[in-house]
Formats: structure tokens, C-alpha cells, sequence
């Protein structure tokens, strides 16, 4: 087992590990009780999972053919920059649309 | 503080002249930088400004906070939902802030949103007070509040050196 092959291994077991992430939070998103809660799953560990899955894209091409991607790179910064702000987003118009509804909260 | 980076970049640039060589040569580049890093360290106090890698260094340290927060709080929403039987009681709390321009807040927003437990619900219209949701209010709010005084000393350390 080369070198190369070990961190491509790594890479694989990046994204794969992305992908489970992503699973759990999806299940999250079902099963938990209220829009709150949910965007709780919704914003962290989906934001993990796409980060997980791109690093690990990245550091297989790096390895693999030896191809730094710029692309990817600016992928996970805008990943860092929207998802939080989307998660955000929408608890506020539930909370909005929750204190329009029931003027006592 | 831009002035500062710009000499630097000034004194890489002409540290690659002074070498001659037949090509661009990006080492040549980074001696030269490195150069300019330590003439400027030494000649700071002359533009009246602090240092400009002390803002650099804060940044890094951000995004280091970042990830690490990232990482936690993935684990601990990954520990609520695969265990549904751990009882929480989801609430909403305020916080007010001492930081002043959009910047500042903006950025402590992303931040708050991926603390360990805890989720930004709106921003007042006079900007400086947060409606927090938690959790799991009894047991993770003292720790979003001390993490919060964290974050706020290190966007202040990058933003007002």
C-alpha cells in the first residue's frame, strides 16, 4: 500500500463518513418535534456533512491527480458563509409567522 | 493597516527584482515576503498602528473557534436525535451585545448559529439583542453565554485591534 492510496483510503472514508452524517440529520429533521428543534439538525450537522464530503473530494484529487481544486476551496467558504445564514432565515420567518398567528406570545 | 500589508507585498515584489533572475520565481517571492514581515515588524510602531499579523493571527484563531463548534455541536444534535429518549427542553432566552457595527454582528450571528445548541431567532431592529433558541435551555445556557463572551473578545481582537 503506496502512499497515495492511504490518503485516498482517508478521503474515502471522508465522504462516507459525510454522508452518514447527512443521514442522521435528515432522520432529525423528520423526527424531531418543531420547527425549531428541527432547524437545529437542519443547520449543524447538514453544514458538517457538505463540508465533510467536499474536503474529502478535494484531498482525493489532490492526492490522486495531483490537482489542487479551486473550486472546491471555494465551495467550503461559501458553504461557511450561507448555510448558517439559511438556517437563520427560515427560524425567523417561523418565528414571525408564529407571532402573527398568536398575538399573546 | 491596509498600508502596512501593501509595503510588505511592495518589499516581496522588489526583493524578486533585486534577485534578477531570468523568470518569476515564486520562492524568490516568498523570501522576499518573509523579509518584508520581519523589516515591518520592526518598524510598526512608526505608522501608529498595531501589527498587522496580530489581526491575521485573530483570524486564523475565528476560523480555528469555527470549526471546533462546528464539530461539537454536530455531535451533540447527533447525540439528541439518535437518542430520542434523552429528555431536553427546547426555550428561548435574550442576549444582549456589546458589539456596535453589522460586521461585527453578523459575524457573531454565524457563530452563535453553530454553537453547540443553540440557534439565532431574530435580531432586534436596534441591532444589539439576540433571541437565542436552545436546546436544551437549563443545561446549555451558561454555556452558550460563557462562549459568547469568548467569540465576542476575538471578533473584537480582529475587528478593533
Amino acid at each position: 500500500m503506496t502512499e497515495n492510496e492511504i490518503v485516498e483510503l482517508l478521503a474515502a472514508f471522508m465522504v462516507l463518513l459525510g454522508g452518514i452524517v447527512a443521514i442522521i440529520s435528515a432522520y432529525g429533521i423528520i423526527t424531531l418535534p418543531d420547527v425549531y428543534t428541527r432547524s437545529h439538525a437542519g443547520t449543524k450537522s447538514s453544514t458538517l456533512a457538505v463540508l465533510l464530503a467536499l474536503t474529502g473530494v478535494f484531498i482525493y484529487f489532490w492526492s490522486a491527480e495531483n490537482y489542487i481544486s479551486i473550486r472546491l476551496v471555494l465551495g467550503i467558504v461559501f458553504l461557511y458563509l450561507t448555510a448558517p445564514v439559511a438556517g437563520h432565515l427560515i427560524c425567523r420567518a417561523a418565528y414571525h409567522s408564529e407571532e402573527t398567528k398568536d398575538p399573546e406570545q | 493597516m491596509p498600508v502596512q500589508f501593501l509595503l510588505n507585498l511592495l518589499i516581496a515584489v522588489l526583493w524578486v527584482f533585486l534577485k534578477d533572475a531570468d523568470t518569476f520565481e515564486f520562492p524568490d517571492f516568498v523570501t522576499g515576503f518573509l523579509i518584508g514581515i520581519v523589516i515591518i515588524f520592526f518598524m510598526h510602531r512608526f505608522f501608529g498602528t498595531p501589527f498587522y499579523l496580530i489581526r491575521a493571527f485573530a483570524m486564523v484563531r475565528l476560523l480555528w473557534i469555527f470549526n471546533y463548534e462546528l464539530w461539537t455541536s454536530s455531535l451533540l444534535i447527533m447525540k439528541q436525535i439518535l437518542l430520542p429518549n434523552t429528555s431536553f427542553e427546547p426555550g428561548v432566552f435574550t442576549y444582549e451585545t456589546k458589539l456596535k457595527t453589522d460586521w461585527e454582528i453578523t459575524a457573531l450571528a454565524l457563530l452563535l448559529m453553530l454553537t453547540p445548541g443553540s440557534v439565532v431567532l431574530r435580531i432586534s431592529p436596534s441591532g444589539n439583542e439576540f433571541l437565542i433558541h436552545a436546546m436544551d435551555v437549563k443545561e446549555t445556557k451558561p454555556l452558550v453565554l460563557k462562549s459568547i463572551q469568548v467569540y465576542e473578545s476575538i471578533i473584537l481582537e480582529v475587528t478593533r485591534p
